[in-house]
């Protein structure tokens, strides 16, 4: 029951350095505003700096955080639908942006192209995702998380998961099938 | 199964492989570029403004002013305001002092004009009245005579 006792200074860090750029990366993938991810990254890491002591190690650190950082995300969205500037997202980028950001490998020019079209289209059809179904998409295919981790890291029995999953690549299958 | 539907089913089969091997690239093209725009965002340079705490207290003596500026030209025109709607009050109150005034004196002289009118009469009824009585018995055949020689 290590786990649950306050954290060192120095033990937080640790696990600051090793799960900061991960947590980040599925936030600004699922926010798609730099600045929004950078700031609910620092929330959630003061969050669980708060709550360690609730942190019972039933499951990975890694998979603790992203819980916090999924619900922090959805406070986020939801305390935001009570704005009347609820569509003004003026940082957000389209996510088919990432295309921009593909590394160009040993491919020719006209593969490089057709790459970053597909990576478009992928962009495109995840932003038409409901909540959930992009939460679990990005969890899969961005950070290759297990279905396990998935429902620890959501709250979701792993059948759900299945389902968001199978709904969400549905989606992409189509959007890629639609542009051929 | 003839080799036409063979050849159709794995025609088939081989598109949904393509088809899958074509998500397939596109899920793995998809969370390189997610990653290399992660890795991209996390690494940039940020820059952190010192605010200098003589521009600091410049901002504030210039947002104090200007409060104090505002303040006053709100209050000014308040006052402004309030003195004009006095004036019009005491303006109105005069006008209809000397309207009032003037209807007095209009009621007066038409009272008047009635009594001196009312006097007129009195006076000339009185008259006639006092020469009426004032014929003496003795002239009242002289009067007859008067009417015969009208009705002549």
């Amino acid at each position: 029951m290590a786990m649950a006792e306050e954290i060192g200074a120095e033990e937080f860090s640790a696990v600051v350095a090793t799960h900061r750029q991960q947590i980040f990366r599925f936030l600004l993938a699922s926010t798609r505003d730099v600045d929004l991810a950078e700031t609910l990254t620092q929330d959630c890491f003061l969050k669980a700096h708060r709550n360690w002591a609730s942190f019972r190690g039933e499951s990975s650190a890694m998979t603790w955080l992203m819980r916090i950082a999924i619900n922090l995300q959805k406070d986020h969205w939801r305390n935001r639908r009570m704005q009347f500037w609820r569509h003004a997202r003026a940082n957000a980028v389209d996510l088919g942006e990432a295309s921009e950001w593909l590394p160009s490998g040993e491919r020719s020019a006209e593969q490089q192209l057709l790459a970053r079209e597909r990576v478009r289209q992928v962009g495109k059809a995840v932003e038409g995702l409901s909540e959930r179904q992009r939460t679990v998409f990005l969890l899969r295919y961005v950070e290759e998380a297990e279905l396990s981790e998935i429902a620890r890291a959501t709250g979701l029995s792993e059948g759900t998961v299945k389902a968001h999953l199978s709904r969400a690549v549905a989606k992409v299958r189509a959007e890629l099938g639609a542009r051929q | 199964m003839n080799s036409k539907e063979k050849v159709g089913g794995v025609s088939g089969v081989s598109n949904i492989a393509d088809e899958e091997d074509k998500l397939n690239k596109a899920l793995g093209e998809f969370r390189l570029s997610v990653h290399a725009w992660s890795d991209a965002a996390y690494g940039r340079t940020r820059t952190a403004v010192v605010p200098n705490p003589r521009r600091v207290w410049w901002l504030a003596a210039g947002w104090a002013l200007g409060c104090v500026l505002v303040a006053g030209g709100a209050s000014a025109g308040v006052w402004e305001h309030h003195q004009h709607q006095q004036e019009m009050r005491i303006a109105a109150a005069h006008a209809a002092g000397q309207q009032r005034q003037a209807t007095q004196v209009r009621e007066q002289q038409a009272r008047q004009e009635k009594e001196d009118l009312l006097g007129r009469e009195d006076l000339l009824a009185k008259v006639d009245k006092d020469v009426s009585r004032e014929v003496p018995a003795a002239m009242e055949p002289l009067g007859q005579l008067m009417a015969e020689d009208e009705t002549q």
